[in-house]
């Protein structure tokens, strides 16, 4: 039920993040989803991809250094405090969030949101437990 | 002043009298006090009496840092460890420190040597020197201390930093001398300037600084910046500490004192001495002391040395500024620091991989900068911003912790470091040095 993330170590240098996303462009490897965290020196790209196995060794072919990180896409209702009650929801029950972000693409009426948890296992638990739908692989890369 | 004209200024000939007595005597000295050099002559044939001449010295065995490592604590000691007043340790490589002692004796040749320093840059009995290199394990500021002690100035013993109360006590006491390291006169420039003080108008009319390598062009910048004269000290603790030898006000070279610390320069590679004039490693042999007496000890600083007498009347010869090193070593802010220090670090923490660079920099506030780049591999790497962080500060830590001083951790990408040989350049020193 989980999702696999490529996590990229950048360094802050001019032309890094294309060097990398037009790596992938090049070899028809499509990004679904995209988020940059930064630091004063470096950043970690997190990408989900449709090709993953593909885009990894690609990526760490070309010297960068990447790997896999497991995820949870999450389903949130598309309107106005969908987010709120999903995070309430995981308050509730002691879930930290590390980070999160968002799908480019929308499957339906349904906004799909990343998620990396401090303790995958037991947010897992929770989601499912309350219906909330959890994106597989397949889901993904048939977006 | 000359502290002691008989020895500074001794006819060549007579000085070589002098050190030819001293060297039997220490040879002998040795032999019967310490059991590595006693097996070091043995094996080269020499017994008590064999040496009677200065140029027999280079018949002895030399003494490298890595002796000094491998019989710490007092495998090179020819006094009773009881007998041992004093020790100074200097930060170590990967492995031990190094560790010298100093008997009551050395401690007076030490006052002796640092006495004739403190002249030789032009210091008067009476004078108030403000000491603002490091007190501690650190020779730099005993070592000016006990030598102004012996000449009769009046000491401001600052140890290093602090420095608004530096330029507190300049101003209230109006030291004439001042002895630090160069990159420290040029800091408190810029801190004297942000506190509206004009640095042309301190009361410092000398300066004696050392403990890490610099150049003319700095010379000329201190120079301008404290309205100064700035002569270079030289030292290492194996040998004494500051003391070794000193720039006169000419600052036409450095006045070794050699009748106590006898200087030969060779070819690194062949162990021969070289032509006078000609570049080459300093080697020095400790004629009169007593705790770690050492013989032709390999100071891997690259310099050329010349025996003509000076305009200041001094016959002790001239060594060059340092021009380089026979190995990796390199020093920031009066500490030594190899790079297989950093790398032993990296070994140790999981996840690192040694590729590293350190980049060294004279930064515009005049401290000497150090940065370490470290790359990131695959083990080493998370997608969390929080662990990368808390690596690059595990791995700060860690180094500074070896080398005691401060340093910026960068993470970067691999094979960011350029590798030129198969080998990566491990040291980019930026200073203009």
């Amino acid at each position: 039920m989980r999702i696999s993330q490529i996590s990229v170590f950048l360094e802050n240098r001019q032309g890094r993040l294309y060097d990398a996303c037009s790596l992938l462009g090049e070899k028809g490897i499509n990004i679904r989803a995209l988020t940059i965290a930064e630091t004063e020196s470096f950043g970690v790209l997190r990408i989900v991809v449709d090709k993953t196995d593909d885009a990894l060794e690609l990526l760490r072919y070309n010297g960068f250094t990447a790997n896999i990180t497991e995820v949870v896409a999450v389903e949130v209702s598309d309107k106005p405090g969908g987010l709120a009650e999903l995070l309430k929801l995981l308050s509730d029950n002691d879930i930290n969030v590390e980070y999160m972000y968002g799908f480019v693409e929308k499957s339906t009426d349904k906004a799909l949101l990343v998620f990396r948890f401090e303790n995958t296992d037991a947010a897992q638990d929770v989601l499912v437990k309350n219906n909330i739908r959890i994106a597989n692989n397949q889901d993904i890369q048939g977006l | 002043m000359i502290w002691n004209e008989e020895f500074e200024c001794m006819p060549l000939d007579e000085l070589k009298k002098v050190q030819s007595n001293y060297l039997e005597k220490l040879v002998d000295y040795v032999y019967a006090n310490n059991e590595v050099y006693r097996a070091r002559l043995d094996q080269v044939g020499i017994k008590p009496g064999s040496i009677t001449d200065i140029s027999q010295i280079v018949k002895l065995p030399f003494t490298t840092k890595m002796d000094m490592r491998d019989y710490y604590p007092y495998g090179l000691f020819s006094a009773k460890r009881e007998d041992i007043r004093e020790i100074h340790v200097s930060s170590g490589t990967t492995g031990n420190p190094t560790l010298v002692g100093y008997t009551k004796e050395d401690i007076q040749l030490w006052s002796t040597v640092m006495a004739r320093t403190l002249c030789c840059a032009g210091a008067e009995p009476g004078d108030i020197i403000q000491i603002a290199y490091g007190y501690g394990l650190f020779t730099g500021g005993l070592g000016f201390h006990y030598g102004a002690l012996e000449a009769g100035l009046t000491i401001l013993p600052m140890s290093s930093g602090q420095t608004k109360r530096q330029l507190k006590i300049m101003q209230d006491f109006k030291p004439r001398i001042l002895g630090c390291t160069p990159s420290y006169a040029l800091y408190m420039a810029d801190e004297a300037r942000e506190l509206g003080i004009d640095p042309r108008d301190s009361s410092w009319e000398i300066g004696i600084f050392g403990a890490e390598p610099w150049s003319d062009s700095m010379r000329n910048e201190i120079e301008d910046t404290w309205d100064i004269m700035a002569t270079d000290v030289y030292g290492l603790s194996e040998i004494i500490g500051p003391g070794v030898s000193q720039e006169c006000t000419y600052k036409d070279g450095l006045h070794i004192f050699s009748d106590v610390f006898y200087p030969e320069i060779i070819d690194p590679d062949t162990g021969e001495q070289v032509a006078e004039g000609e570049d080459g490693e300093l080697v020095i042999t400790t004629l009169t002391k007593q705790g770690i007496p050492l013989l032709r000890y390999r100071t891997r600083d690259i310099v050329s040395m010349t025996n003509e007498k000076c305009r200041c009347g001094r016959t002790s010869p001239r060594v060059s500024k340092i021009k380089g090193r026979t190995d990796d070593m390199i020093v920031v802010r009066g500490i030594n620091v190899f790079p297989s220090q950093i790398e032993h670090v990296l070994l140790g923490i999981e996840g690192t991989c040694p590729h590293y660079q350190i980049v060294i920099d004279r930064a515009a506030h005049k401290l000497d900068q150090v940065e370490i780049m470290v790359e990131v591999d695959q083990q080493l790497f998370s997608d969390e911003i929080k662990k990368l962080n808390e690596m690059s500060a595990r791995i700060k830590k860690e180094i500074e912790g070896v080398l005691s001083i401060g340093v910026k951790v960068k993470l970067v990408e691999p094979k960011t470091i350029e590798r030129s040989m198969g080998k990566s350049q491990r040291v980019i020193d930026k200073r203009n040095l």
